[in-house]
């Protein structure tokens, strides 16, 4: 325990924090394709024609009950095997798009179905056309419904990115291996970069945390 | 380059074997500190819940992959000798299942009604008593479905102990990969014993979630 020795590891501050950056552009990023996934896979999960529920229901199966390890290698070697060259940051974000979204769809469908039926025809009743229901009897409670799940999920996004180490791209986790390899301060440099992803999700707890109190704070009570 | 043979398919048997053995350790260990924070969370004492919450906190804002290498790198450090990497795996993975499953079980006492604390206080059972007779068989039967959903998260997870060398399932595919450069096809079938194993484990979750909100 005497020999502890951070200075070393220190030195290679930019460093850590440009692979911090590639990590939190990767969750972005993955997070957006993610919910686009998500957002069009609930409505036609719920809407949709009977063979296209199939398939989007054994994506998610896959998804859920595969290591995303695995699944990030398969993806990485899917685009040689058809031609694509693509680098370990895109292919990376492929992936976390995929695996993201698997998730999402459930949380948004499942958003979408915890309104009552019997909300939705008391707005028709009220005489709101369909696209008022949608906006102000289905949307604005299952948004407040979907939002702590949804972030949840992101900050295990977020934790999930260090995989991409795997296939070589270069964020935080990556920059550890790195910084550790020229070291050799292993115990030093993992327990840093602990810290350094503690400190982001405890500061996105509190963020999402804020932004819900001050989005959510019309007065509809479950 | 050779191609792919029955001999990557024994070295998937093996790699699954330990993959196997790896879930097993750390739910059985993780189990036990699980139920340790899990009573810490329910605490009637503030400091003791402060406590199990820092840790909760730690562990869960670092990614699994960090978890394990801080462990694999650190108990030589902290012990000041080698340890097997059987051994640190298992630590690291028992910790990360000890704070999941205290949460779902903390979330299972929680939704005991407190009255029936109360009622088995009347009945002059002790506090441990209490816990035993009362309370746990009613949070175990609540925390079921959610604990069978994380044994899967568990399975999954132990993937990564491919990361430190630690020859389970991925590993195997990794040296098969390395060996024949038919990585697709490899993790492929990886991905699929994966999902096998995992996917029976999801249904039944459901299934008991289900059965719990009494539509099954």
């Amino acid at each position: 325990m005497q020999n502890l020795n951070f200075q070393q590891v220190l030195r290679y501050q930019d460093e850590f924090m440009e692979g911090l950056l590639t990590t939190l552009q990767m969750t972005g990023i993955s997070a957006l394709f993610g919910l686009i996934i998500g957002i069009f896979g609930a409505v036609l999960l719920i809407n949709g024609p009977k063979p296209i529920r199939i398939l989007l229901k054994s994506y998610i199966e896959i998804i859920r009950n595969t290591p995303p390890l695995i699944q990030l290698f398969v993806i990485f070697f899917i685009f040689p095997s058809v031609g694509v060259r693509l680098s370990p940051f895109p292919a990376a974000c492929v992936a976390l798009s995929i695996y993201f979204g698997a998730y999402a769809i459930e949380i948004i469908r499942s958003g979408l179905n915890s309104i009552p039926k019997s909300q939705i025809e008391a707005g028709e009743c009220l005489g709101l056309t369909r696209f008022e229901v949608f906006r102000f009897v289905i949307l604005a409670p299952a948004l407040r419904n979907i939002y702590p799940s949804l972030t949840s999920q992101l900050i295990l996004l977020l934790l999930g990115t260090s995989v991409a180490s795997q296939i070589a791209a270069t964020e935080l986790f990556h920059t550890g291996t790195f910084v550790e390899s020229r070291t050799f301060r292993s115990f030093e440099v993992y327990a840093l970069i602990a810290a350094i992803y503690v400190a982001v999700v405890i500061a996105s707890r509190i963020l999402f945390a804020a932004i819900g109190a001050l989005a959510f704070r019309w007065p509809v009570r479950r | 380059m050779r191609s792919l043979s029955t001999v990557d398919f024994i070295a998937f048997a093996h790699g699954l074997q330990w993959t196997l053995v790896l879930v097993l350790l750390s739910f059985f260990f993780g189990g036990l500190l699980g139920l340790v924070l899990a009573l810490l969370r329910t605490s009637p004492l503030l400091p003791l819940r402060l406590f199990a919450s820092l840790i909760l906190q730690i562990v869960q804002g670092v990614p699994l992959l960090a978890l394990l290498m801080f462990f694999y790198f650190g108990m030589p450090v902290f012990l000041g000798v080698e340890v097997p990497s059987l051994t640190a795996v298992t630590v690291a993975f028992s910790i990360y299942s000890g704070v999941f499953l205290g949460e779902i079980w903390r979330g299972g006492i929680e939704a005991v009604k407190y009255t029936q604390w109360e009622a088995a206080a009347s009945l002059g059972l002790s506090r441990y008593e209490q816990f035993r007779f009362v309370i746990a068989p009613q949070a175990l039967k609540i925390s079921l479905p959610a604990t069978v959903g994380f044994l899967v998260q568990l399975i999954k997870g132990t993937s990564l102990a491919a990361v430190v060398g630690f020859v389970e399932l991925t590993r195997a595919g990794q040296i098969a990969a390395a060996a024949t450069f038919q990585q697709l096809l490899i993790y492929s079938i990886v991905a699929a014993i994966y999902f096998a194993i995992c996917f029976p484990l999801t249904t039944w979750s459901r299934s008991l979630e289900a059965r719990l909100n009494g539509t099954g």
